[in-house]
C-alpha cells in the first residue's frame, strides 16, 4: 500500500520536475544541454544584466568558461538570479550547477553547508565608503565611532563589520537591508553615513548613486574576502572541471593565450603552450578531465583569457575601473597562481 | 364623470413652482452638504485646507513638472546633480518609465520573442470580456476555454521549447508578466482547490475534516512571506538528490496554496448559509453527494460569496508583489531593480518607478472590486431584508 | 432517522463498497496512508539531502554565538549574544510594530469609516478616495512609499529639526529625551498600580450604583485623578528622582536619548495606514448595520446625537464588528512580516539572517512558523473571548 502511494507520489512528481539525475553532474549538465548558474540577483563587474537581459561580469563569464570547456559553446549556460539567503538551498538542493555569486570562501561554507569552493577568482576585502560631501576630514575607518552603517544582511559583511567595531571599541548603528538595491537607495538618500561590504562591490555601487563623485572608498580592508565559484560535495569529476577551468584561464594569462592569438597560438612552437591547448599527439589531458581535449582553445575563445577576463568586466575596460592589484598574476605579484596543466 | 361648467373649477393643472431658493440651487447644496452646522463648517475648512495643500502640489509634480520622454537621467537631474533641470525642480520622471516600459511589462523577455506573452495578453482579453459581459451567450464554452485552454495555450506560447518556439526559461520573465501570470493561475488552481477544502471541512469524516480544518488554519496562521520562504529555501531538501523544481513554479505552488486556504474559508461561509432544507431536498431526490454539491448548494452557494471570492482574488494579485522578496523580478521588484541602473540615478527615479506600478496595482484591483459590486448587484435575486 | 438507517441497512449487506460508514472508513484510510506516505517520503528525502551534503541538523545551533548587530533592540543583545536571542530580539520587534499599528490603525479607521458617512459631502469623499487608493494598492508599495517618502522628507543629521522638550527629528529618526529612573522611583509604580485599583474599584461601585439608584457618577474624570495623581504624588514624596537623559550632536549622528528609527516609523505607518482603510469599512459596514429605527428611537428618547452614537448605535456596530476586525489584526501582524523589505528587524528579517549565518534552513523556517501560528491563535483566542463579552445577550 505505502510502496505503491509513493510510486504514485513520485511519479507525479517527476512529471513536474526536471530530469531526476541519479547520475553525475557532468552526465546531466550533458544531457539537459547547458549548465544552470547561480548569479547574484544584480552586482555591476560581477554578475547583473544588461538592457537585453544577458547575465555580464566576471561571475557570469566563469560560467560561459565553464560551458565552453564542457560543450565547446559558451552560450550554453542559464543564469538563475539567487539572493544571498537562496544561494547555498540552490547549489545543495541541484537546482543550479555552480554557484558564481561574488561568494566568499570561509571554512564553515566548506564544512558545514556542504560546498566545495574551487578557488578565488577575485580577492577582494570588505571597505567603508562615505559621502566625503557630508562629512569634510573623514579620511580613515577609525573616525567612524558613532556612525549609521549600511550593510547587507546574511553576509560575511555584517560579520565582520560587528568585529572590527567590537575589536576597535568603537559604536555603530547597524542598518541592514535585505537586497543590494535596497542598501543602495538606503545610502544615497542619507539613511546612512557609511557604506560596507567588499571593495570591488563599493566602486560599482558609486557608479548608480545620484553623485558619484560626492563619494569616496576609504583606505581600511577590515578583512580578507576571497571570492569564488563553489560546487556541490560528492561530485569530485564536476569539481576538477570547474577547479581546472579557473586554472586553464589563469594559465592562459600566464602564457599570454588571448582571445585574439588563441589559433595561431595552436601552432606555437612552444612545448607547454601547444600541451595547454591540447595540440600535443595523443594527449590525454582533456579527456581525462571529462571533457574534449581543446577545452582551453574553446575556453579562451569564449571568454578570453583571467586577464582580458577581468579588465573587460572590472578593470580598465569597465565603467568601474579597478586596478588588478592582488589579482594580477603572481609572475606581476599578485596571488593569482595556478598549478600546472600537465 | 360629468363635465363642470363652473367657471372657476380649473381644468389643468398648476405648473410646479420653482423650489424655494433655500432648499435648491448650489446655494442650498453648499448649505446641506457643507456648512449644515458649525462643527461641519469647521470641517469643511480643515478638508478644503487639506486639499489645498496637496492636490496642487501632486498635480504639478505628476504632470506640469514632470519630464515625459529623455535618453537618460540628465533630463530628470537638476544642473548640480549634473544633469539639464534648474536646482530646485522636482517632478516626475516618466522619462524613466517611458525607456523601460518594455522591462516593466516583460522583464528580460528576449525583444525577439515579445510577442508571444503579446499574443498571450490578446488572447486573455478576448477571452475575459465576453466572461465578463453578461449579455454575451455560451458562457460554459468561454470558460473552458478560459480556464483550461488558455493555460494550456500560454504555457507552450510563453515557455517554449515545441512548435519551433525557442525556449525561454522563467528566470527571464518578469515584470506584468510574472505578476499577471502569477496571480491568473493562482487564481483558476486556488477556487477549485479551496472548494475542495471548504467541503472537506464540512465533511461528516472526522480524519478529513480534521486534516482540512489544520491546512486552513495553519495556513491562515503564517505570513505569505514564511511560505514563500519555505518553498524557495526549503522545498529543494524535500525532493530526491538532483530532483529540482523552476523556482517560478515553487513561487506559483506556494501562492496557489495560500490563497486556496483563504478561499476555503469564503466559500465555507457560503455553505453555511445554505439553509439544510437544500440539502435534504437534493438527498431526497436521491442524487449522491457531488451530484448534490454539483447541482444544488454550489450554485446557490457560490452566488452567495462572489464578493469575498473577488475580495480573495484582489489580496492574491496584491499579495503576487511580495515574491520580490524571494528575487523573482514581478512588476514591482522589477521596477525596484532598475533604481540600481547608473543611467537612471536620480533623485526623482524611485518615486517615479513606485508610483507608476502603484498605479498599475491600483487599476487592475480597483477595476476588480468594481465589477464585483456590479456583479453583485446584478445577481442580488431581490431576497433584500 | 433512525428507522430509515435501519431500513437502509439490508441491502448494504450484500455489498459492502455501498454502505456509506464503510466507503466514509476507507476513504479515511486511503487519505492517511496517503498521507502518512507523503510525510515519510518528505522527511525521507530530507535526511537523505541533508546526510549527502553534511549539514548538521538539530536546533543546538540556537546556543551559538550570533556574531551580527541588530539596530532595533528592545531587550539587552550584542554580537556576542546567542542566535536564539536574536530571534527573540526579532520577535520582540514584531510584536511591537503590530501592538503599535493595531492602537493606531483601529484609530483611524473608525475616524475614517464613520468620516465617510459623514453628510459632509467633503469630509465624505475625502475618506473614500483615501479608503480606494489605500486598498487597492500592495502593502509592500505601500512600505515602500513610506520609507522613501519618510527618508526624502526629514533632513539630514546636522540640520535636524528642533521639537520642544529636547526632541529633534531627522533622517536618522525620532529622537526625544529618555527618562532616566533615580532611587525611589518604586515608589511612582507602586502609585500608579494603587491608581489603576482604585479607578477600578470606583468604576465598579458607580456602575452598581446607577443600576440601583440610577444616579451616575462621573468615572472618567476621577479614574483620571487617581491614576495621574497618585503617581504624581509619590514623585513629589520620594524627592524628585527621574532624570532626562538628552539627544546631543556629536560627529556623525545625535547621540543619546530615545530613538525612533525611520524603519520602523515608516513601518508602522504603513501598516496603519493600510489596515485602516479596510477597518474603515468594516466600521462602515457595522455602522449601516445597525437599523435606522435605533437611532431615531434613542432621538425620541431625547438623547443628543453624541450620546446616541456611544450608548445606542456603537455598542450595537462592534457586535457586527468585531470578528471582521479580529482577521484585520491578524492581517496586520502577518503583513509585519514585510518588514524584511525595508530592513526593520522583525521575526522574519532576523530569524532570515540566522537562516542565511548557519544555513539550518529546516529549522529556521519551521521556528518562524511556529511563532506566527502561535501569536495568530492568541489573538484568535483574545479576539473570541472579547466577542462573546460583547456578543447579545438575550435576557
Amino acid at each position: 500500500m505505502k510502496n505503491i502511494a509513493i510510486g504514485i507520489l513520485t511519479a507525479a512528481a517527476l512529471g513536474l520536475m526536471a530530469s531526476a539525475a541519479s547520475a553525475t553532474t557532468l552526465d546531466t549538465v550533458k544531457a539537459k544541454g547547458f549548465i544552470q548558474c547561480g548569479v547574484s540577483t544584480g552586482l555591476a563587474g560581477f554578475s547583473a544584466p544588461d538592457d537585453k537581459g544577458d547575465w555580464q561580469g566576471i561571475d557570469a563569464d566563469f560560467c560561459r568558461a565553464v560551458a565552453a570547456a564542457v560543450f565547446g559553446d559558451g552560450t550554453k549556460v542559464k543564469f538563475t538570479p539567487l539572493s544571498a539567503k537562496e544561494r547555498f538551498t540552490a547549489l545543495q538542493s541541484g537546482e543550479v550547477d555552480i554557484l558564481s555569486r561574488n561568494t566568499t570562501w570561509t571554512i564553515n561554507r566548506d564544512t558545514a553547508l556542504g560546498l566545495n569552493f574551487i578557488g578565488v577568482t577575485y580577492y577582494d576585502g570588505q571597505g567603508f565608503m562615505i559621502n566625503a560631501k557630508k562629512l569634510p576630514g573623514v579620511n580613515s575607518a577609525l573616525q567612524l565611532s558613532g556612525a549609521a552603517v549600511c550593510v547587507q544582511s546574511g553576509t560575511t559583511t555584517e560579520l565582520n563589520l560587528a568585529d572590527y567595531f567590537k575589536a576597535n571599541k568603537m559604536e555603530y548603528n547597524p542598518v541592514v537591508f535585505e537586497k543590494l538595491e535596497e542598501v543602495n537607495a538606503a545610502y544615497d538618500a542619507g539613511r546612512c553615513d557609511v557604506y560596507t561590504t567588499d571593495q570591488s562591490g563599493l566602486y560599482g555601487i558609486r557608479l548608480t548613486l545620484a553623485s558619484p563623485a560626492d563619494h569616496v572608498v576609504l583606505p581600511e580592508i577590515i578583512s580578507k574576502e576571497p571570492l569564488g565559484p563553489a560546487v556541490r560535495q560528492g561530485d569530485d569529476q564536476w569539481y576538477h572541471i570547474v577547479k581546472w577551468t579557473y586554472f586553464a584561464l589563469l594559465q592562459a594569462e600566464e602564457l599570454g593565450i588571448t582571445k585574439a592569438n588563441v589559433d595561431e597560438m595552436k601552432n606555437s612552437a612552444s612545448p607547454e603552450i601547444k600541451r595547454v591547448l591540447g595540440q600535443e599527439a595523443d594527449t590525454k589531458i582533456g579527456t581525462d578531465l571529462g571533457v574534449s581535449n581543446d577545452w582551453v582553445v574553446n575556453i579562451v575563445k569564449a571568454v578570453g583569457n583571467y586577464g582580458e577576463l577581468f579588465e573587460r568586466n572590472v578593470g580598465s575596460g569597465s565603467p568601474l575601473k579597478i586596478a588588478r592589484g592582488i589579482n594580477a598574476l603572481w609572475t606581476k605579484g599578485g596571488l593569482q597562481y595556478a598549478p600546472p596543466i600537465r | 364623470m360629468q363635465e363642470h361648467d363652473m367657471s372657476w373649477v380649473r381644468t389643468e393643472m398648476v405648473l410646479a413652482q420653482p423650489a424655494p431658493a433655500g432648499v435648491a440651487g448650489l446655494g442650498a447644496w453648499v448649505r446641506r452638504n457643507l456648512i449644515a452646522s458649525v462643527g461641519d463648517t469647521i470641517m469643511t475648512i480643515i478638508g478644503i485646507a487639506l486639499v489645498a495643500m496637496t492636490l496642487p502640489q501632486i498635480i504639478n509634480w505628476a504632470f506640469i513638472d514632470a519630464v515625459w520622454t529623455g535618453p537618460d537621467r540628465t533630463v530628470c537631474a537638476t544642473v548640480t546633480q549634473g544633469g539639464i533641470q534648474p536646482d530646485g525642480w522636482s517632478g516626475a520622471c516618466w522619462a524613466f518609465v517611458n525607456a523601460k516600459f518594455g522591462q516593466f511589462m516583460f522583464g528580460t523577455y528576449p525583444i525577439e520573442e515579445r510577442w508571444r506573452p503579446i499574443l498571450v495578453g490578446i488572447l486573455l482579453v478576448v477571452l475575459m470580456v465576453p466572461m465578463l459581459m453578461p449579455s454575451v451567450p455560451r458562457k460554459g464554452l468561454n470558460a473552458l476555454l478560459l480556464i483550461v485552454g488558455l493555460p494550456v495555450v500560454s504555457f507552450f506560447l510563453l515557455v517554449g521549447g515545441a512548435f519551433g518556439l525557442q525556449h525561454v526559461e522563467t528566470a527571464r520573465w518578469g515584470g506584468l508578466l510574472v505578476t499577471l501570470s502569477l496571480s491568473f493561475v493562482a487564481i483558476v488552481v486556488s477556487l477549485p482547490l479551496g472548494i475542495v477544502l471548504a467541503l472537506g471541512r464540512r465533511s461528516k469524516m472526522p480524519v478529513v475534516k480534521m486534516l482540512c480544518v489544520i491546512f486552513i488554519e495553519a495556513v491562515r496562521g503564517i505570513p505569505l512571506i514564511t511560505v514563500l520562504f519555505m518553498a524557495s529555501v526549503m522545498l529543494p531538501l524535500f525532493l530526491p538528490p538532483g530532483v529540482t523544481f523552476d523556482k517560478y513554479l515553487r513561487a506559483l505552488i506556494g501562492v496557489s496554496l495560500f490563497a486556496a486556504a483563504y478561499m476555503a474559508e469564503v466559500v465555507r461561509g457560503g455553505l453555511q448559509a445554505i439553509p439544510k432544507g437544500q440539502y435534504e431536498g437534493a438527498d431526497s431526490l436521491g442524487l449522491g453527494y457531488w451530484q448534490k454539491m454539483y447541482f444544488i448548494v454550489m450554485p446557490q452557494a457560490l452566488k452567495l460569496v462572489i464578493p469575498g471570492i473577488v475580495n480573495t482574488f484582489i489580496g492574491m494579485f496584491k499579495d503576487t508583489s511580495l515574491v520580490t522578496i524571494i528575487s523573482m523580478f514581478d512588476l514591482l521588484g522589477i521596477v525596484k531593480q532598475n533604481f540600481s541602473d547608473a543611467n537612471w540615478a536620480t533623485a526623482q527615479t524611485a518615486k517615479s518607478g513606485l508610483i507608476f506600478a502603484a498605479f498599475v496595482f491600483w487599476l487592475f484591483c480597483f477595476g476588480m472590486s468594481r465589477y464585483s459590486m456590479y456583479t453583485e448587484r446584478r445577481l442580488d435575486t431581490g431576497h433584500k431584508r | 432517522m433512525a428507522s430509515q438507517e435501519v431500513l437502509r441497512e439490508e441491502p448494504s449487506r450484500a455489498s459492502l463498497i455501498n454502505n456509506p460508514t464503510v466507503r466514509g472508513i476507507l476513504y479515511q484510510c486511503l487519505v492517511v496512508a496517503l498521507l502518512v506516505a507523503g510525510v515519510w517520503w518528505i522527511v525521507h528525502n530530507t535526511i537523505v539531502n541533508l546526510t549527502n551534503l553534511h549539514i548538521a541538523s538539530g536546533f543546538t545551533f540556537l546556543r551559538g554565538r550570533a556574531g551580527f548587530d541588530i539596530s532595533d533592540t528592545a531587550i539587552a543583545y550584542t554580537s556576542d549574544s546567542t542566535y536564539g536571542r536574536a530571534i527573540i530580539v526579532g520577535l520582540i520587534n514584531t510584536l511591537i510594530v503590530a501592538f503599535a499599528g493595531i492602537i493606531t490603525a483601529t484609530i483611524i479607521g473608525f475616524i475614517v469609516g464613520i468620516g465617510r458617512l459623514s453628510k459632509n459631502w467633503l469630509i465624505q469623499k475625502i475618506c473614500t478616495v483615501y479608503v480606494e487608493v489605500f486598498r487597492n494598492i500592495p502593502p509592500l508599495l505601500v512600505i515602500f512609499f513610506w520609507y522613501s517618502g519618510v527618508l526624502a522628507v526629514l533632513p539630514a543629521p546636522r540640520d535636524s529639526v528642533h521639537l520642544p522638550f529636547g526632541s529633534f527629528l531627522n533622517q536618522r529618526g525620532f529622537y526625544f529625551p529618555r527618562a532616566v529612573w533615580g532611587d525611589g522611583s518604586w515608589l511612582i509604580l507602586v502609585g500608579l498600580l494603587v491608581g489603576i485599583a482604585m479607578a477600578w474599584f470606583v468604576a465598579r461601585k458607580a456602575h452598581l450604583r446607577q443600576m440601583a439608584t440610577g444616579q451616575q457618577f462621573p468615572v472618567f474624570w476621577t479614574s483620571l485623578a487617581l491614576i495621574v495623581g497618585l503617581p504624581l504624588l509619590a514623585y513629589v514624596l520620594s524627592g524628585f528622582p527621574l532624570t532626562f537623559d538628552l539627544p546631543k550632536q556629536s560627529t556623525f549622528n545625535l547621540t543619546g536619548g530615545f530613538v525612533v528609527k525611520p524603519e520602523f516609523l515608516s513601518l508602522y505607518l504603513a501598516l496603519s495606514f493600510y489596515t485602516a482603510a479596510f477597518i474603515a469599512e468594516i466600521v462602515r459596514a457595522g455602522i449601516r448595520g445597525v437599523a435606522r429605527g435605533q437611532s431615531e428611537a434613542s432621538a425620541a428618547l431625547g438623547l443628543r446625537s453624541g450620546q446616541a452614537l456611544r450608548l445606542v448605535v456603537v455598542p450595537q456596530a462592534m457586535r457586527i464588528v468585531i470578528p471582521p476586525l479580529a482577521s484585520q489584526y491578524l492581517n496586520l501582524t502577518k503583513n509585519s512580516s514585510l518588514a524584511i523589505a525595508i530592513g526593520y528587524p522583525d521575526l522574519t528579517a532576523t530569524t532570515g539572517t540566522v537562516l542565511n549565518q548557519t544555513g539550518q534552513a529546516v529549522e529556521c523556517v519551521v521556528i518562524m512558523m511556529v511563532i506566527y501560528l502561535a501569536i495568530s491563535v492568541l489573538t484568535s483566542l483574545l479576539m473570541n473571548w472579547f466577542n462573546a463579552k460583547m456578543a447579545l445577550v438575550e435576557r
